[in-house]
């Protein structure tokens, strides 16, 4: 019964039909439908396939970048540490500096005081040394002066007692 | 992929109940006019019974009344005579053994359900059948197929034109992936990533047109269950086509395969020449008989699960009977797509091994 019915029959009208409607399938798809399907499906995993080499690419310039920054926030700390160095290397040689200048300018300062007083002194002394003999002097006239009369006598004297007086001083 | 899983769901779901549909249109069928046919001394014949319903046939029947009426599509009759030329007319007029301007349809011996000519007394003549060109079931099966396939396919790009390369949505969804499939993990694979791109309409239109005839030849209400895939001649075109193709994209190394195998001693080539030639012919004849007997065979298991119903007279065996048939459907739903993948990749195979460049050692 199997073999006897039509199932694994030829028939030329199935095969014609199938060829033509399969065909006319075929082109209509291919033009129509699995052109575009396929554009459409391979420009889009383009588009992906771009935009994720894009995000990697974007990755790497930012771990470049990221890098860099480390080296360039590296350099720069080097280089405030450097300054801070030498800030603090100068800030104390100034300060020695300044103390030494202070040091000898105020050691001066009071050289020069020191002179000063020695002169006024020697000249106060000088001073004082005349002042006094011209009132040895003049008490010396007042008390001598009843006594000496000869002024020429009287000068003698003087100078005989301070020829004694620079003898004695030295 | 949950809205996926539950659109398969859902598509499980309705595939089932139109599967009961199948159990109650064969009880229907059975009930009445098939007597005529299917029952042999008031015998229910199962094996026409199946045989009426997976092979061919000029008319779509649909059900028959209680009163023995029938409801059915008659479907054009195109034939070729060499005496009387191109005849045209409905199927109508050969319906139930009715004969019409002398052709009618034979019931019995070499040319059972093909149209024969007759003799004055009304028989077969002896003469060979005409050229039938009827669109039969199997023909109209695969024309609604095609459009809804085409429509399909068309709303899809149309789709695609509109949302440009934004992501898949709907049905696009849905189709998108087993297009993919097709490209991925048929095409590319076996016939390499340069020479792809040519074949892939050929195989895409090849997939989608098995898995569709396969999944409507499942639905069992009119216009769809015709045993479109299941059909030897529908199997053997597109068979053909993969043969064709294959030939036709063969490069040197193919040919020199075929003729000259390397490495093969010069007495050898004798034998070894015929064995390859029947080797081109044997790939894509493998092809025809797996489809149409992997299809064919579902369908003659569902409708015997369906027959035994009768062939036991109990309305009790029809639980069990569409218990075994939801099981045998959802067999069928996978079946229906690995037929159809499994025939594209081996176009696929066939056609890379064609195209493959030699090897150099």
């Amino acid at each position: 019964m199997l073999l006897q019915s039509s199932l694994a029959s030829p028939a030329i009208g199935t095969v014609f039909w199938t060829t033509l409607i399969f065909l006319m399938l075929l082109f209509l798809l291919w033009k129509f439908a699995w052109g575009p399907i396929m554009k459409a499906v391979s420009s889009r995993e383009d588009m992906i396939r771009n935009a994720l080499d894009a995000a990697e690419k974007a990755r790497e310039e930012m771990k470049v970048l990221q890098a860099d920054n480390e080296i360039i926030l590296r350099k720069a700390r080097e280089e405030r540490d450097k300054i801070l160095r030498d800030a603090r290397v100068a800030y104390e040689r100034m300060m020695s500096e300044a103390k030494e200048k202070s040091q000898s300018e105020s050691d001066a300062m009071v050289r020069r005081a020191r002179e000063l007083i020695e002169r006024e002194k020697v000249s106060a002394i000088a001073e004082v040394k005349r002042e006094v003999a011209q009132l040895a002097i003049e008490v010396a006239s007042r008390v001598v002066g009843e006594t000496l009369k000869s002024d020429a006598e009287q000068q003698k004297l003087i100078e005989r007692y301070l020829r004694e007086i620079e003898a004695n001083r030295n | 992929m949950i809205r996926l899983k539950t659109r398969f769901l859902y598509l499980v779901i309705l595939l089932l109940g139109l599967t009961v549909g199948t159990a109650g249109s064969a009880s229907s069928d059975t009930g009445k006019d098939e007597t005529e046919s299917h029952e042999k001394g008031g015998k229910f014949d199962a094996s026409s019974f199946i045989m009426d319903h997976v092979a061919d046939s000029h008319e779509w029947h649909i059900l028959t009344r209680k009163d023995g009426s029938h409801v059915a599509i008659y479907l054009p009759v195109i034939i070729y005579d060499k005496n009387s030329g191109l005849q045209i007319f409905s199927s109508e007029r050969l319906a139930h053994g009715h004969s019409y301007r002398g052709y009618s349809i034979a019931h019995e011996g070499r040319y059972a359900g093909k149209i024969v000519r007759l003799d004055e007394a009304g028989h077969h003549d002896g003469s060979k059948p005409p050229l039938d060109f009827s669109i039969t079931k199997a023909v109209f099966g695969m024309m609604v197929a095609s459009v809804i396939l085409l429509l399909l396919m068309l709303g899809l790009a149309r789709s695609y034109r509109r949302r440009g390369v934004s992501a898949p949505r709907g049905f696009q969804g849905f189709l998108e992936p087993i297009i993919l499939f097709v490209r991925d993990d048929i095409a590319i694979p076996n016939i390499g990533e340069h020479k792809y791109s040519r074949y892939m309409p050929y195989l895409l239109t090849v997939f989608f047109f098995i898995l569709i005839n396969n999944l409507l030849g499942l639905v069992p209400f009119f216009p769809f269950g015709a045993n479109v895939t299941g059909n030897v001649n529908v199997t053997f075109v597109l068979a053909f086509i993969t043969f064709l193709i294959t030939q036709f994209s063969g490069n040197r190394s193919h040919w020199r395969h075929v003729f000259a195998a390397p490495g093969v001693p010069l007495w050898l080539l004798p034998i070894m020449i015929p064995i390859e030639i029947i080797g081109l012919f044997s790939k894509p004849f493998a092809l025809m008989i797996r489809l149409f007997a992997n299809i064919t065979a579902g369908h003659i298991i569902v409708l015997s699960l369906v027959a035994l119903i009768f062939i036991f007279e109990s309305v009790f065996v029809a639980p069990v009977s569409i218990f075994f048939v939801l099981f045998m459907d959802c067999i069928e739903l996978l079946v229906a797509f690995l037929q159809a993948y499994v025939f594209t990749l081996l176009s696929a195979l066939f056609i890379g091994m064609a195209t493959a460049e030699p090897e150099h050692h």
